[in-house]
C-alpha cells in the first residue's frame, strides 16, 4: 500500500500543471482526417475504385502518406512559438494521423496557427533523418536529395478504359533539362487562422484528397499519371492544387 | 521544506528502495551487434526483443543449431540445407527439398541484415511476426524438416552437448521450443551483410566505374528503373522496403502471396520485395525461383511486365511492358546490383 501511494505522488507531481504568472504550458495535438469532397477517406476505402476526379477519371487510392511540419504558433506581438518535430501521416497503415509533439506552449491568444506540407529547405537539406530514411522516403540525389513531401498512389481508368497506375509524388520541383538544375519551391505553409488556447488543444486537420486533382489545375490522370518527380511543371501544378487541400475542421480543448 | 524537494526524495526512494525478494538469475554474456557505420548513420536501430537479448553462448548455440540435422524428423536435414551460406544463406535450387524429397513451392529466403526488418513479418506473404516465431515454421513443417517439437526437445536434452549450452545460454536445464528458436533468432541476427563495394563506396573508400554509376543512376531514376521506391538507396542500406508488392510477375495468381494470409484480395500476388544485396549469389529470383539470372529479372522489369488487378502502381508503362530499358542502361544497372555483392559476409559464416 505504501508503495502504491508514493507512486500516486509520483504520478501527480508529473502531471501537475505548470502555471506560473497565470499562464500554463499546454500540449497541442494535431488530428489529422482525410475526405474526398466531403466523404471519408481512411484506409478502409483503399483499393476500389470509388472516387471520381474534376476531370471525370474515376480512380482508387492505394496508398496515402504525407509529411507535415513546423507546427507554428504566433502571437500578434510577433512571438513565435515552433513546436519540434515532424510527422509522416501514414493513412495506408492507419499510423501517425495523431501527432504530439514534446514542445509545449503558453496558452493564451494566437493570431496565427500554421504548419508546413513537407519540409522547407532548411529541413529538407540539412538532416538526415533516420526513421524517414527507414521509410524509403528519400529523394534521389539526381532531383536535389532530400524527401519526399507526399506519396499518392493509386489506379484510374483510363481513357483505353484499362485500369492504369498513378503516382502522385509530390518533392521540391526541379527542372533538370539544363546545364544546371533549377529548384523551385513547393513546400507551403497551411494557415490554420487565430486560436485561443485556453488549454490542452487538439486541432483537427482535414485533408480534401479530390482538391489535389481540382484547383487551379484540372488534373489529366491520362497524361500526368506516373513519373511526375522529375517533372518539375507537374510539381509546381501539385503545390497550385496543393493550396486548397487542407482545412482546420475544429479545435478541441 | 519544499513540495519538488520532498518530490525529488520519494522518487529517490522509489527508485532505490530494496527489493525483499532475493531471486538468483542467470545472466548469459551480453553480445550487442556489430551495426555497421551506414546503418548506424542512416537508418533505426535494429529490432532486438526484450525477452531474448543477443549473448555469446545464445548466438553459439544458435549457429550450432542452424547447422545441425537434429531438428529434423531424421537427423537427415539442418537449416544450413536450405539456406547455405555461400548463397548468402539462401538456395541455389528453384525450390528446397524436404526430408522426404518433396519440394517446397517457393524458393528459400537469403537470411542477413533480419534484425532490421521493422515491421517484423517473415517469408514471403509475411505470415509470422518475429523471427523467433519464424523459426519455429520449417521444423514442424511437412515439406521441410517434418519434425514435431517434442521430439526434437527429447532429442535435445538427451544429447551429450545440447544441455549443457542450453543451460549456459538460457539458465535452462528444461530445453524446450521456444529455447531453441530464441537460440536460432539469435544467431540470425548476426547475420549483418554491409561490406559491399558499393559500401565501400558510400563510405569514401573507392570509386565505382562508370558503369556501375551510371546504374546506380537508372535504379534511382523515376522514369527509367525506378528500383529506389521499393528497394532501398544510398539512404537506406538494406536495399528493401521489407513491404509485400505486386511486381506484374502473372495476369492470374497460381500463389496468391499476401492476399492468402490477410483474406483481403487487393493483397493478392504480393510477395515482399527481396533486399538487392548480394544478388550475385542467389539466384535464382521471385518467390517461385522463375528468373534464373539478373538478365531474366531486368527483362522483366524493363519489358515483361503483366497487368493484373493488384499490380503495384509503381510498375510503369504496363500496357508496353515497361519502360523499355535501352541495352546499356540493363548492362550499367546489372552492374550496379553487382556492386551490391558482399564476399566477406559469405566467407564470414
Amino acid at each position: 500500500m505504501q508503495r502504491i501511494i508514493l507512486i500516486i505522488l509520483v504520478l501527480f507531481m508529473f502531471t501537475s500543471c505548470n502555471k506560473d504568472n497565470g499562464v500554463s504550458q499546454v500540449q497541442i495535438t494535431f488530428k489529422f482526417s482525410h475526405n474526398w469532397d466531403g466523404t471519408a477517406v481512411s484506409n478502409a476505402n483503399f483499393n476500389s475504385i470509388i472516387y471520381t476526379n474534376a476531370n471525370g477519371e474515376d480512380l482508387s487510392i492505394t496508398k496515402l502518406r504525407y509529411l507535415i511540419s513546423k507546427i507554428t504558433f504566433e502571437k500578434s506581438s510577433g512571438e513565435t512559438f515552433i513546436l519540434d518535430g515532424y510527422n509522416l501521416v501514414d493513412v495506408t497503415n492507419n499510423t501517425n494521423q495523431s501527432f504530439t509533439p514534446i514542445t509545449t506552449i503558453p496558452d493564451g491568444d494566437y493570431s496565427k496557427v500554421s504548419f508546413t506540407f513537407g519540409f522547407d529547405n532548411d529541413d529538407n537539406y540539412n538532416e538526415n533523418y533516420i526513421d524517414l530514411n527507414s521509410a524509403s522516403w528519400n529523394v534521389p540525389e539526381l532531383l536535389g536529395g532530400g524527401y519526399h513531401y507526399m506519396q499518392l498512389e493509386g489506379k484510374f481508368i483510363d481513357n483505353t478504359t484499362t485500369e492504369t497506375g498513378y503516382a502522385y509524388h509530390t518533392i521540391r520541383a526541379v527542372d533538370n533539362s539544363g546545364a544546371t538544375q533549377v529548384f523551385q519551391d513547393t513546400f507551403f505553409e497551411v494557415d490554420v487562422g487565430a486560436v485561443n488556447i485556453t488549454n490542452n488543444a487538439t486541432f483537427n486537420i482535414e485533408m480534401n484528397i479530390a482538391e489535389w486533382f481540382k484547383n487551379p489545375n484540372t488534373w489529366d490522370l491520362n497524361v500526368l499519371n506516373q513519373m511526375l518527380m522529375p517533372n518539375s511543371s507537374a510539381q509546381i501544378m501539385m503545390y497550385e492544387n496543393g493550396q486548397n487541400v487542407f482545412n482546420l475542421e475544429s479545435v478541441n480543448q | 521544506m519544499k513540495t519538488w524537494q520532498v518530490h525529488i526524495i520519494i522518487i529517490f526512494f522509489v527508485c532505490f528502495s530494496c527489493d525483499n525478494e532475493s531471486v538468483e538469475r542467470y545472466f548469459a554474456t551480453p553480445s550487442s551487434l556489430d551495426i555497421p557505420k551506414l546503418f548506424e548513420d542512416n537508418i533505426l536501430a535494429p529490432v532486438i526483443p526484450i525477452d531474448n537479448p543477443q549473448t555469446v553462448e545464445g548466438i553459439a548455440l544458435g549457429k550450432k543449431l542452424f547447422f545441425d540435422p537434429i531438428l529434423s524428423i531424421d537427423n537427415t536435414l539442418a537449416c544450413v540445407d536450405c539456406h547455405a551460406p555461400e548463397n548468402a544463406f539462401t538456395d541455389s535450387d528453384k525450390f528446397s527439398d524436404g526430408v522426404d524429397g518433396i519440394f517446397g513451392n517457393r524458393n528459400s529466403m537469403p537470411l542477413f541484415n533480419l534484425a532490421w526488418n521493422y515491421d517484423e513479418k517473415f517469408f514471403w506473404d509475411g505470415n509470422t511476426f518475429s523471427l523467433e516465431h519464424q523459426a519455429f515454421v520449417p521444423v514442424t513443417d511437412p515439406f521441410e524438416m517434418k519434425s514435431n517439437w517434442t521430439d526434437v526437445e527429447s532429442k535435445l536434452q538427451q544429447h551429450a552437448e545440447y544441455p549443457s549450452l542450453f543451460e549456459k545460454a538460457f539458465g535452462a536445464s528444461n530445453i524446450d521450443s521456444s529455447l531453441v528458436t530464441k537460440a536460432i533468432a539469435q544467431f540470425e541476427r548476426t547475420l549483418i551483410s554491409a561490406n559491399s563495394k558499393f559500401d565501400k563506396f558510400l563510405l569514401g573508400e573507392l570509386n565505382l566505374s562508370p558503369e556501375e554509376l551510371n546504374g546506380f543512376n537508372v535504379f534511382m531514376d523515376e522514369a527509367k528503373g525506378d528500383c529506389f521506391h521499393c528497394h532501398g538507396s544510398d539512404k537506406n542500406p538494406l536495399w528493401t522496403d521489407n513491404i509485400f508488392h505486386n511486381n506484374g510477375l502473372d495476369e492470374t495468381f497460381a500463389d496468391l502471396g499476401l492476399g492468402a494470409v490477410t483474406g483481403d484480395p487487393a493483397d493478392n500476388g504480393k510477395f515482399k520485395s527481396p533486399s538487392l544485396r548480394n544478388l550475385e549469389f542467389t539466384a535464382p529470383y521471385m518467390h517461385d525461383g522463375r528468373f534464373a539470372s539478373l538478365d531474366d529479372v531486368i527483362n522483366h522489369y524493363s519489358q515483361g511486365l503483366k497487368n493484373s488487378s493488384t499490380i503495384d502502381p509503381l510498375m510503369k508503362k504496363v500496357d508496353q511492358g515497361g519502360v523499355g530499358l535501352t541495352d546499356k542502361d540493363k548492362a550499367d544497372l546489372k552492374a550496379f546490383l553487382l556492386s551490391l555483392s558482399d564476399y566477406d559476409f559469405i566467407n564470414s559464416k
